[in-house]
């Protein structure tokens, strides 16, 4: 062996792993912004979709736990209190003049009190919350099905996506109000229901009051607190950012199921 | 060069590392730093470590890194391992954030993807990387069992077992192995890759999978085995740190026993074998 070129080799070798480092560093953060790599991530969102929807049926029920298991207290996260006077008006009231509006691709548009929302098939599960943050915490929850609501407005053929109008705004004026938005599959599982307790009492207004959504094979972000108005779509790039959700406006995954 | 080059005649290329291995090899180390730097970031969201089910059964965290504030509004960092407090301010809890001020964030910007604090995309990198990580462990270990890399090159022999006490006293004094008994890799180095393949990244695999509230629903329960989805994360967090550490033994001993003689046997796949020493 040549013993110069070998040097030669060597140093180039070295230079090389030195330079390809810091760039990596660098380019790690340049790359984050650019589109076409955020596309590229974007196919293991995919995937993982794509993997969950074939290995889970809709009978694949999440996990269940004892009273034991709850948690002291069920933190809550995002907002406290919505900082909107529609919503105070009639959180002050307890709720008695909350309509759920339910529209959209649907036959039977209809809007619902709370009274008959609480005379829909029910539910009660204990079922633990992830949070994307990565806690956990595990509640009791009771609430009606969302299925049954859902077969009461009779949907549409091409209704395709559920999406959930929430009344906390996320920006300080007052805009940027949440939502979300789940596929057939997780809107028609038994245990996705519009939750109205909570450990056996009303839903508190920090978790969520008057109803939460429950995806239980989902995280944290998908479940929207303060349900005011659900709409049947076939496509939801017109809703909001057009990502089907506000944290997904943000950049996180429409499917949280991961 | 310090050692006396033997002449050319003594040396042979003994081809050690096949194709799928060094191409599976490299695409480890692209992979690893990638997972366990935006797995990082990930962490900074929530730097507690708990056991059980949820974070909210009462018992404080094995682990908490966060800042502490004092009277004068100063910030130092703050590592909490099993109720022992350590300060690990400009590393740990509280770091650089680029400009020469401190600020509050468990791991450091320089160890985690992307550098800055942003879990979304953290998240992206991670969840897109693992599925290149996961399905280059299953295609290694298919091809390893197909091609009998396994059973020919990993699984030690009995001679191996019986010489157990003398490779490690070896390693020990740095002595490492020459001519043809080169050719092999020794009874440790075959036990630790063993423990590496089957033990560490299925449990990092797993206990990764374990986090997600639609695989959870696969069979409920199952996470229970691992004492439930906050003890997935840190065993999903410790076995990584043990990743880490494999991952310095392994750079030592590359170095200490011929760089670039290892580092060219994993590119073109010769190895340098001094002949000379068949005669020992």
């Amino acid at each position: 062996m040549n013993k110069k070129n070998e040097l030669t080799r060597r140093g180039l070798l070295t230079r090389a792993l030195a330079g390809v480092s810091a760039l990596t560093l660098a380019g790690c953060q340049k790359v984050s912004e650019s589109t076409f790599f955020t596309k590229v991530l974007a196919t293991g969102e995919k995937a993982s979709y794509k993997a969950q929807r074939l290995f889970l049926s809709r009978k694949s029920m999440a996990q269940e736990f004892s009273e034991a298991d709850i948690s002291p207290r069920f933190r809550s996260n995002g907002t406290l209190m919505p900082n909107n006077p529609a919503y105070v008006a009639i959180a002050n009231n307890e709720f008695a003049d909350y309509r759920l509006e339910v529209g959209g691709l649907v036959e039977r548009p209809m809007s619902f009190s709370l009274t008959d929302i609480r005379t829909l098939p029910g539910r009660t599960q204990t079922t633990r919350h992830d949070c994307v943050e990565g806690w956990s915490a595990i509640g009791k929850w009771k609430g009606a099905r969302l299925s049954a609501l859902l077969e009461a407005v009779h949907l549409k053929p091409n209704a395709r996506y559920v999406v959930f109008h929430c009344a906390d705004p996320m920006e300080k004026n007052g805009s940027s109000p949440y939502y979300e938005s789940i596929d057939m599959e997780d809107a028609f599982h038994p245990q996705t229901i519009l939750a109205y307790e909570l450990n056996g009492v009303p839903l508190p207004i920090a978790n969520g009051a008057p109803l939460r959504l429950r995806v239980e094979r989902q995280l944290g972000y998908k479940m929207a607190k303060y349900v005011m108005r659900i709409e049947l779509v076939d496509d939801f790039s017109r809703i909001g950012g057009g990502k089907g959700g506000y944290w997904e406006d943000q950049g996180y995954e429409w499917y949280a199921g991961i | 060069m310090t050692e006396p080059m033997p002449p050319v005649s003594n040396i042979h290329l003994y081809y050690r590392h096949s194709l799928p291995v060094r191409i599976m090899h490299w695409l480890t180390v692209i992979l690893l730093p990638i997972l366990l730097m935006s797995g990082l970031n990930i962490f900074n969201a929530n730097s507690e470590l708990y056991w059980g089910k949820s974070s909210y059964s009462g018992a404080p965290p094995l682990l908490e890194l966060r800042s502490k504030e004092d009277d004068n509004g100063d910030i130092s960092g703050v590592t909490r391992i099993l109720g022992h407090e350590f300060n690990t301010t400009g590393f740990l809890g509280a770091s650089n954030d680029g400009e020469g001020v401190l600020e509050d964030r468990s791991f450091p910007s320089w160890l985690t993807i992307p550098g800055k604090r942003w879990l979304s995309m953290a998240r992206r990198w991670h969840l897109f990387f693992a599925w290149a990580f996961g399905i280059n462990v299953l295609c290694y270990v298919g091809y390893s069992v197909f091609s009998r890399h396994l059973q020919r090159n990993l699984f030690p022999t009995k001679e191996d077992l019986h010489l157990i006490g003398k490779t490690f006293k070896d390693h020990l004094l740095l002595r490492h192995a020459a001519g043809e008994t080169a050719r092999d890799y020794n009874v440790l180095q075959k036990l630790a890759y063993l423990c590496v393949i089957f033990i560490l990244f299925p449990l990092v695999i797993l206990n990764g999978l374990g986090m997600s509230p639609g695989i959870n629903a696969l069979h409920p329960g199952w996470i229970d085995l691992f004492g439930g989805r906050q003890s997935m994360r840190t065993i999903h967090f410790i076995v990584t740190w043990a990743l880490v550490g494999f991952t310095a033994v392994h750079l030592f001993q590359v170095i200490v026993n011929g760089f670039w003689n290892n580092l060219r046997s994993m590119i073109t796949g010769n190895y340098r074998i001094r002949s000379e020493t068949e005669h020992e």
